[in-house]
Parts: C-alpha cells; structure tokens; sequence
C-alpha cells in the first residue's frame, strides 16, 4: 500500500487493516475466523513489512489477554474476529474496560446463536453496546456502512481509545467486511492524546505502575464504578455521532445501522419516486448512541427500524422516542438479508395505515 | 582495622510489609527468592510480572517492580504481549496450579510452543488455596480436599497433571525445572534454579519455567512442619525434583 491519497479498491476487512497500519498500529493478535480472515491475513503480510507483530494465538481468549499486555505496555494494538471469537474474548474485554486499556477490537457480524452460520448478522448489538462481559462497563462502539467509513472509523477508533482509556469497538458485519469500494486513507487530524505515563515499561527512574483489576474492598470498588461512569458520560456528551438523510420533510423515518442503512437508502429513493417521503437516521455510534437525533429526526413520526436481527437497536430508538412515536420493526436474521423490496413493501404498509 | 557489613538484608524489590500469607505457606519464602534474582540481576527497572488469580493475586503489593495482574489462567497471554511490545524487557508470570495447569493450560502450553521469552514461576501446592481448599490438577490420588472428600479417585477426578514433563517435549521450552522449598538446602537450589531461568530468557534463548513445590498447611489441614514433611514424603515422589530441559543438552 504505497500511496496513501489514492483511491485503492479493498473489501472491508482489508481496508481496517490498512487503516489500523496507518493510525500507526503495529501490534495485532488474532485468530482466524469467517468471515473475517482477510484481517489477519493482511496484518500477517504488513505487519513484517512494517517492522510490527504479528501474532496467531491460540484462541481468541488468548488473543484478547495478548491485546491486555500490549495495551498494557503502551502499544497501539488491535484484534478482529466474528460473533462466536468475540464472544470468547468477553472476559478479556471486561478486564480491558477496568484496567482502562485502549485497544481496537474488530467484530465482524455472523448469524448466532451459538457456532450460527458465517453470513452477515447483526445480532450482537446488545453484546457490543449493554456489556458482553461481566461488571458495569461500556465499549466505544462505532458501525460503520461502507468500506470507506470502515477506514475513518477505524482511524479514529484509536485516537478515541487512547483519549478515553477505553476498549473501543469497530461492529461490522460479514457483508461489510467482505465487499469491495474504493477507499481513500485519510488521517484524521492529529488528536491531542494524554501521555501513557501509566504503561507497564520497567520502573526505570520513576514509581513502579501496576495494572490490576481486583479490588477486594468495595468503596474502592465502587470508586472505580464511579470514575468510569464519569468517563461514560463524557463520552456520551461529547462522541455521538448519526447520519440523518433526507428527513426534513420526512412523513416516515427509517432507522438502521452499517449495512442496512444502505440498503434503506436505495428504499427511500424509490419510496420518494413514488411519492412516499422517507428519511433515515442512521447511528454511527451505538455507544453512544444518538438518542436525542433519533428523537428529533422521529419527532412524531412512524417510525421503522430495520436491523439484521430480531429487535436489538430498536430499544435503543424506542428509548430516544419514550413513546411519542410509533415504532415498527423490521428484521431478517441467521445471515439473511433485507431486500430494499421488502423495505419499501414495510414502509408503504406502515403508510398505508397497516399496524 | 574490622569493617561491619550487614550480610543479610531486605532485597531491594521486596517492599516492607507483612504479607497476608497464612503460616508456614511457601509464597513469601518464593516471592524473595524472586526479589534476590531481580536484585542480583540488576533488571527492576526492566523487569515485567504478573500476578496470577488466586492465593497470590497480591504479588504486586510485595514486588517493587512494574506489574499486571491477569485474568486467570491467562498470564502467559498477557506476558506474551507485553514481550512482543518490550523485547528488551524482562518479562515473568507468577502461577498457582489452578491458574497454569487448569483455566490456563492452553495459554501456558502454546507461550511454551511458541519459544515466548518469557519466565513463568509455577507454585505447585496441589491445592486450591483462595477459595479454599478445593481440588488442583495437581492434587494427589487419595488427597483430600473440599471437592474430594474422600480422597481424589482417578475413576471420578482423573490423574495429576505433571506440568514440567509435559511441557519438556515442547521445542520453545529450553529451561525447564522443578524444585521445592521445604528445607534451607531446597530453597537455595530453587534460588539457583530461578535465576537461571532468567538468564536463559536474557540470553534470548526461549521460554523458561520453575515449578516449585510449595506447602499450604492451611488447606492440607495441617501443621506447618507436617506440611514440609508432606513436601517430601508425597508431592515429591509423584513430582520429581530435577532439572527436565537445559539449553545445553539442546546443543547436544
């Protein structure tokens, strides 16, 4: 990958793994699964290029606890795996949230519950945005719809780890990590990033630093609850981010996230071609999630949300909404698909007054 | 003219404080062997551990030197990471036998596959300490504990696992030694022994482990001078002392 201000044509899971070389990544510890491969089969081929790591673990708890250490130690790092890997490295994700670790961990999207299938899903929405792992913590987690947005968020993803202390996630989906856009790698701009004088080097000329998660007395539990709730509402204040498309004089809004809001984007244009006006709000963000553009883009409005899962954002909508609007649901799953016909046929039943 | 010099004093790493180990345990007697070596090494200030989970998750309260505490049984993962990160750096994990050899054998086995340079010291008491008293892997056969209280059966519970035989056939692993610390003679050998698995790790050469046997009276329901005695008369013919891999006979 030489010139960095040239379109190149990459799936998504190639275009992470440059992005991630281009923050200035170079330690990543993986292990293989569909349909995210292509991420550690890059980084295998760069990372040497690149002076970096590269390393297979044996397990994806392996991998995570790998993560700890270089996060620990004051790398940039990152892993990717699918629903299955990522639910393996829950314990991990947890100890990183408490010892306030930053790191990149990619989840790719495959069909659950358990081994599912290994085409595109979102049904780990609530894995990646309510917890996942035991205790009260929370990731960063950013959805992106395209490859392109797959690089920026990917960008970003570190510069927002470190700035936060905190694990943040990159939530894609089989179908965004496997097709192919033109992307573009474009930093973003350099982000004024706390110094890692906490990081795990050997003492040398100052205080020993110790990373550690356990906290037998619960006031100084508590107190550890307590300071990272501040750092969560700092996030949610100061992090959110939403597409809002073609909503001003919307008679219906669609929410969706990564994939499916491109999918919804082609039902709106034909809905409008047909005189039906439709708009979308579209949350990059899931933690924290836009409440409040969800809230103003919905206004009273029916609302329908469309996800690739039996209902999982859609709490999240009904909780900016608190009731003022109708709230629809669409959902296909087990690696199924939305159609932006089945999209349309939904919203033009909701329009014409269907429940 | 005569010069007094104090010959025995605090190493350095060891931080002053009572430690919370229960009597006659053998962690405090591990964790200054561990302190002199660091001392005697010169590497504090490039030195990384890692505590495990269990009866010794406090490690970092005692070792004046840069530390994390891992998740259980994941250590090795953790030390593999901060060593990829810091290949100049020292780096040690400090495992129970519920930590390496149960909820973390894929980890301690794959950092030894690997070659991963790093140190582990493994505290084998065949017991479960923290939680008090349940069976190890390493728990003999007719030992009694919490969750063996007739004794361990191989029929219902399986054999015990020998750690450092097992991990001997591994090509990463070049040190491999098992000690004990039940008698002033044993404790300086197991001095010996773990400052040579640091040299090994220095001179690049591999992954290096100790395993030490260690008594918890404690949990045996015992006296601590019938648990040093317990050390020799039952862990240690079932746990061979000795050394089972040196870089040397590698050469050979």
């Amino acid at each position: 990958m030489k010139a960095a201000e040239e379109n190149v044509l990459l799936t998504g899971n190639e275009a992470i793994a440059e992005a991630a070389i281009q923050a200035g990544c170079r330690h990543f510890f993986g292990y293989p699964i569909t349909p995210q491969s292509e991420i550690p089969e890059y980084m295998s081929r760069r990372m040497p290029e690149m002076g970096g790591v590269y390393l297979q673990a044996e397990s994806e708890v392996a991998a995570i606890n790998m993560v700890f250490g270089a996060a620990g130690a004051g790398a940039r790092v990152m892993t990717s795996s699918s629903s299955p890997g990522i639910s393996l490295m829950q314990e991990g994700i947890s100890y990183l949230a408490a010892a306030e670790l930053p790191c990149l961990i990619v989840n790719m999207m495959r069909g659950g519950p358990g081994l599912g299938g290994i085409q595109p899903s979102q049904s780990d929405y609530f894995q990646a945005t309510k917890g996942g792992g035991h205790g009260d913590y929370r990731l960063i987690v950013l959805a992106p719809s395209t490859v392109q947005e797959a690089a920026d968020l990917t960008m970003l993803a570190f510069d927002l780890a470190d700035m936060y202390r905190n694990p943040v996630m990159v939530l894609g989906d089989g179908y965004i990590g496997q097709m192919m856009e033109p992307v573009r790698f474009k930093r973003p701009e350099a982000a004024e990033l706390p110094p890692k004088d906490w990081a795990i080097t050997g003492a040398k000329g100052r205080p020993r630093n110790v990373i550690s998660t356990l906290s037998l007395d619960p006031e100084t539990l508590e107190a550890l609850n307590l300071r990272l709730h501040h750092k969560y509402e700092d996030v949610i204040r100061n992090e959110r981010r939403v597409e809002i498309f073609e909503a001003d004089d919307a008679d219906i809004i669609i929410a969706a996230f990564g994939i499916v809001a491109r999918i919804a984007k082609t039902a709106i244009r034909i809905l409008r071609e047909k005189g039906i006006k439709v708009g979308l709000v579209r949350p990059i963000t899931l933690f924290p999630f836009p409440y409040d553009a969800v809230s103003k883009a919905a206004d009273d409005l029916n609302v329908l949300v469309v996800e690739m899962n039996m209902g999982q954002m859609i709490e999240d909508v009904k909780l900016g909404i608190r009731g003022r609007s109708e709230v629809h649901f669409y959902g296909r799953t087990g690696g199924m698909v939305p159609s932006y016909e089945e999209i349309v046929r939904e919203v033009e039943r909701i329009h014409g007054g269907g429940g | 003219m005569m010069v007094m010099v104090k010959a025995f004093q605090r190493p350095r790493t060891l931080i002053p404080r009572p430690t919370h180990y229960c009597p006659g345990c053998g962690h405090g007697i591990i964790h200054r062997i561990l302190a002199e070596v660091i001392d005697e090494l010169g590497i504090r200030e490039r030195v990384a551990g890692s505590a495990p989970v269990g009866c010794s998750a406090l490690i970092h309260q005692y070792l004046d030197c840069d530390m994390y505490e891992a998740a259980h049984g994941r250590a090795p993962a953790v030390m593999t990471g901060f060593k990829r990160v810091h290949p100049d750096k020292i780096a040690f994990t400090y495992q129970g036998d519920g930590d390496l050899a149960a909820i973390g054998t894929a980890e301690i086995v794959h950092a030894a596959g690997r070659g991963e340079k790093i140190t582990a010291i493994f505290v084998n008491n065949a017991i479960y300490g923290m939680t008090g008293g349940q069976m190890a892997p390493t728990t003999l056969i007719c030992q009694r504990t919490t969750t063996t209280p007739y004794g361990r059966s191989p029929e219902a519970a399986g054999y015990p696992i020998r750690v450092s035989e097992l991990l001997s056939t591994l090509e990463g692993a070049v040190y491999i030694e098992r000690v004990a610390v039940n008698s002033p003679g044993n404790v300086l050998k197991a001095k010996r022994a773990v400052r040579r698995a640091f040299e090994v790790q220095m001179e690049g050469l591999g992954f290096s482990m100790v395993e030490v046997l260690s008594p918890c009276p404690q949990n045996w329901r015992m006296s601590p001078s019938e648990a040093v005695k317990f050390v020799e008369d039952k862990l240690m013919p079932y746990y061979p002392l000795g050394v089972f891999k040196t870089p040397e006979a590698m050469e050979r």
